[in-house]
């Protein structure tokens, strides 16, 4: 309980230094948001108007308070550059970005569980040893570049998809996680190589505990022993990682949406860096964070409750 | 240890045949040959069409505040002024029925036409002009307009529409009525929602996707042949051309040499001009740079001929000042002769001017757009040839318009300017002395004293038309900037897809585009 507290309290203090770190890098950038507003003809009484519209003739810090409190009111400031709410804003950006996590997700589950008690169970040496390579070579390739060869090599290529033809989920949601498929399979396939690589290890470790032993010698099949016994055991240390993945599965996504041009958080964010919309910036990266601590904290509280010696730890 | 070995080899075959995978699938062009089946089997097709365009309409949709050329763009189908551009860039009547000017240059009339409706259902009247004069002067983020609107003494009812009265005589005041955009008095939230009185009526927009247009049966001119047009947003360029190859996009502007020679789904290829002048533009407030020498010997080092061949192989248009070939009247070709290549003769100008060894400077490009970087990367060579050495710096677009532009803090910039509207001045007052935006800080009495007699209303069309003329003769003369081109525009169109016309503006007019 206490450790909980303790969590809840860090949790709470990175997101303050997220945001004001934030908040006070998008002060340091050169470039004033009102030129890169009203463009190259406006006069400068205009440009002043406007700064005072958006408040940024006035100190840092009283901005910064004002921004904080409407946050914590869930009130997330208006975007300079469209206009309109952030949260109106993000609501549907949000949407396809949770659709591309879970997608990747769901990949990354289901090649690494059947992979990875493959790769565990073989015997073979030379098969092991492919496998092993293929596993690292899976491993090491960056989601962007397996993006970028999908792109070419299937889209472009074979045809099978058409990059940058992406549908909106409320247009149509299967079409939507169709073109997400490619996307999420980039991001899933290094993922799911490196929990195969862990899990792999994980069963051959268990597999050579006394227990297994114990078990062969009742005269129990090895199909039981690794489904039923080594499994539960090996499985642990797998079930933090993919917890974490999630996290680093998101912001992933950031990235992999640039290559195949969905419209999610991530085209927001970079937009919205370089067209100094600091409240949409602000936000994203607010959020992002707060995903990413909250995430890691499921994940240790997953691990303490599958595993008890961790609890007592 | 034989194990290992043979693992090694093992890992080697595999890796060497994952690698030899991709290289034989991507650089070559596995296009198979039925390519043409999605763009040719579709007769029936309804009147809708998909439209690219590069970027996001991410500014105000408010007339009054669009910032982007690409907002502009797309908004021209929806706004109206009196008047407005048509291909050849004529102003011709649109809200209005007609226009009269006064011997004195002082009254212009437009009647109002009848049965113009704004796409609120709403009709035109005097008191949405007389609203949409008086926000436009308030409100607007273009200073040139601004400052042309507060010449008007009074806007009046009068002859079956609106009678304007100037203080002083302006020639390009048309043209200036022309960009302000007739808006309902009562209309609400122009930013999110626009209304106009243009052919086509705003829908929707969906920030980094799409922004749709319809067919506005209000309309009172001749209806458009296209119902529907959605403007999907392809940040990326690669993006971009993939859907465009597959056929996913009726319509394209704005694509590079190199794309329309990757097109291989039998699209019709238009070719215009992107109505700019590109040029290197020198800081007349530095050293080197005020030495009319030194930027005499800048233009005879660049070969521009070359470079158009290597950047774009061979298309776009050489100019020689501050005007693109579109606004016929004024540009001169001639001009662009006035430097031929001389290696030599750049040489000795430098020497003559004190730098017999060269000089080196730093040549600030925003990085945002692709043709700019790329002529600035053979700029840089070429200028080696005779000594000077360029230190070529990409910036962010923001912090060009902040460095350079407004703070003038700068050696050398290569961008384009484009005029907003359809006068000489849009592109010619930028030089006078005293004017807000001389960012080159250029100081030349005479340029000064043949612009004012442009200006000045006592004289005649031809007369003003020839002080233009003389102004663009003195940049060229005194090499104000080193002066390239005006860039090619291919424009790439379903094949059953006309009557796509080349403004001299940047606009895409959708109201003339129908399906054969």
């Amino acid at each position: 309980m206490k450790s909980l507290l303790k969590k809840c309290a860090a949790l709470i203090i990175t997101l303050f230094l997220v945001s004001a770190l934030a908040f006070l890098a998008f002060s340091l950038i050169p470039a004033d948001p009102a030129t890169s507003l009203l463009g190259s003809e406006a006069t400068p009484e205009a440009k002043a108007a406007l700064r005072a519209e958006l408040g940024l003739d006035r100190p840092l810090l009283v901005r910064y308070w004002e921004w904080l409190t409407g946050f914590l009111r869930g009130d997330l400031g208006n975007s300079y550059l469209y206009r309109m709410g952030v949260g109106e804003m993000l609501a549907g950006k949000l949407t396809v970005t949770a659709l591309l996590t879970a997608e990747s997700f769901l990949f990354t589950l289901l090649l690494a569980l059947p992979l990875g008690i493959l790769a565990g169970s073989v015997k073979n040496p030379w098969l092991d040893a492919a496998c092993t390579v293929l596993d690292q070579a899976a491993m090491s390739v960056p989601p962007f570049f397996l993006g970028i060869l999908a792109c070419y090599v299937l889209g472009y290529g074979l045809r099978l998809f058409v990059p940058g033809a992406y549908v909106s989920p409320e247009e149509d949601l299967w079409g939507c996680l169709g073109y997400l498929v490619f996307p999420a399979l980039s991001i899933a396939i290094p993922r799911a190589a490196m929990a195969v690589k862990l899990l792999r290890s994980s069963i051959l470790t268990e597999l050579g505990r006394d227990y297994v032993r114990t078990a062969r010698s009742r005269g129990a099949s090895e199909r039981d022993i690794l489904l039923r016994q080594v499994l539960r055991n090996a499985i642990l240390p797998v079930i933090t990682f993919l917890a974490v993945s999630l996290a680093e599965i998101m912001t992933m996504s950031i990235l992999i949406e640039q290559v195949f041009s969905i419209p999610g958080v991530g085209r927001l964010l970079l937009s919205s860096i370089s067209n100094r919309d600091y409240p949409v910036v602000l936000a994203i990266v607010t959020l992002l964070s707060a995903w990413i601590v909250a995430v890691n904290f499921l994940a240790d509280l997953l691990t303490r409750l599958a595993d008890p010696r961790v609890r007592l730890g | 240890m034989k194990k290992r070995i043979l693992a090694l080899f093992l890992a080697v075959g595999v890796l060497s045949g994952l690698l030899g995978g991709c290289q034989e699938a991507t650089p070559t062009d596995p296009i198979p040959s039925d390519t043409n089946g999605t763009s040719t089997q579709a007769p029936q097709k309804p009147a809708e069409i998909a439209v690219g365009i590069a970027q996001d309409l991410d500014d105000s949709l408010d007339p009054y505040h669009m910032t982007a050329a690409g907002t502009r763009e797309v908004m021209f189908n929806v706004f109206e002024g009196l008047v407005k551009p048509d291909s050849r860039g004529n102003l011709v009547p649109a809200v209005a029925e007609s226009y009269a000017i006064s011997p004195d240059g002082l009254t212009y009339t437009f009647p109002l036409r009848e049965g113009v409706t704004f796409h609120n259902g709403k009709e035109c009247t005097f008191e949405d002009v007389l609203y949409s004069f008086q926000t436009c002067a308030a409100d607007s983020v273009n200073s040139t307009v601004v400052a042309a609107l507060s010449n008007v003494a009074d806007i009046s009812e009068g002859e079956g529409g609106v009678v304007i009265t100037l203080t002083a005589p302006d020639p390009d005041f048309l043209s200036m009525a022309a960009s302000v955009y007739i808006i309902p008095k009562d209309g609400t939230d122009q930013a999110a929602h626009p209304v106009g009185t243009g052919p086509f009526r705003f829908v929707s927009r969906s920030i980094q996707e799409n922004v749709i247009l319809e067919r506005f049966d209000g309309y009172y001119g001749a209806k458009p042949a296209l119902e529907r047009v959605t403007y999907r947003i392809f940040e990326d360029g690669n993006a971009l051309f993939t859907a465009l190859n597959s056929g996913a996009l009726d319509l394209v502007a704005h694509l590079t040499v190199d794309q329309v020679e990757s097109l291989t789904n039998g699209y019709q290829v238009l070719e215009g001009t992107m109505n700019l002048v590109q040029a290197m533009y020198l800081n007349h407030a530095e050293a080197p740079f005020d030495s009319e020498l030194v930027r005499q010997a800048l233009c005879y080092a660049v070969d521009v001929d070359a470079m158009l061949a290597l950047t774009a192989d061979g298309h776009g248009t050489k100019v020689g000042s501050s005007m693109y070939p579109a606004f016929g009247k004024y540009f001169d070709p001639a001009l662009a002769d006035r430097y031929p290549h001389d290696v030599e003769k750049a040489k000795s100008l430098l020497a003559e001017a004190g730098y017999p060894d060269g000089f080196s400077f730093t040549l600030t490009v925003p990085s945002n757009y692709d043709p700019h970087v790329d002529t600035a990367t053979v700029l840089v060579e070429q200028l080696k040839e005779v000594g000077v050495d360029a230190k070529l710096e990409l910036v962010e677009w923001n912090t060009w318009l902040e460095d350079v532009y407004a703070g003038r803090n700068f050696q050398a910039t290569l961008v384009g300017f484009d005029a907003s509207t359809l006068t000489a001045s849009a592109m010619l007052a930028r030089w006078v002395t005293d004017n807000g935006k001389n960012m080159i800080n250029y100081a030349n009495p005479d340029y000064d004293s043949a612009y004012a007699a442009a200006q000045d209303p006592s004289h005649t069309e031809e007369e003003q038309t020839a002080y233009y003329k003389e102004c663009l003769d003195i940049l060229s003369r005194t090499a104000a900037n080193v002066y390239l081109q005006d860039l090619a525009d291919f424009v790439a169109v379903a094949p059953n897809l006309k009557g796509y016309e080349f403004y001299p503006l940047y606009v895409m007019d959708m109201s003339l585009l129908f399906f054969e």
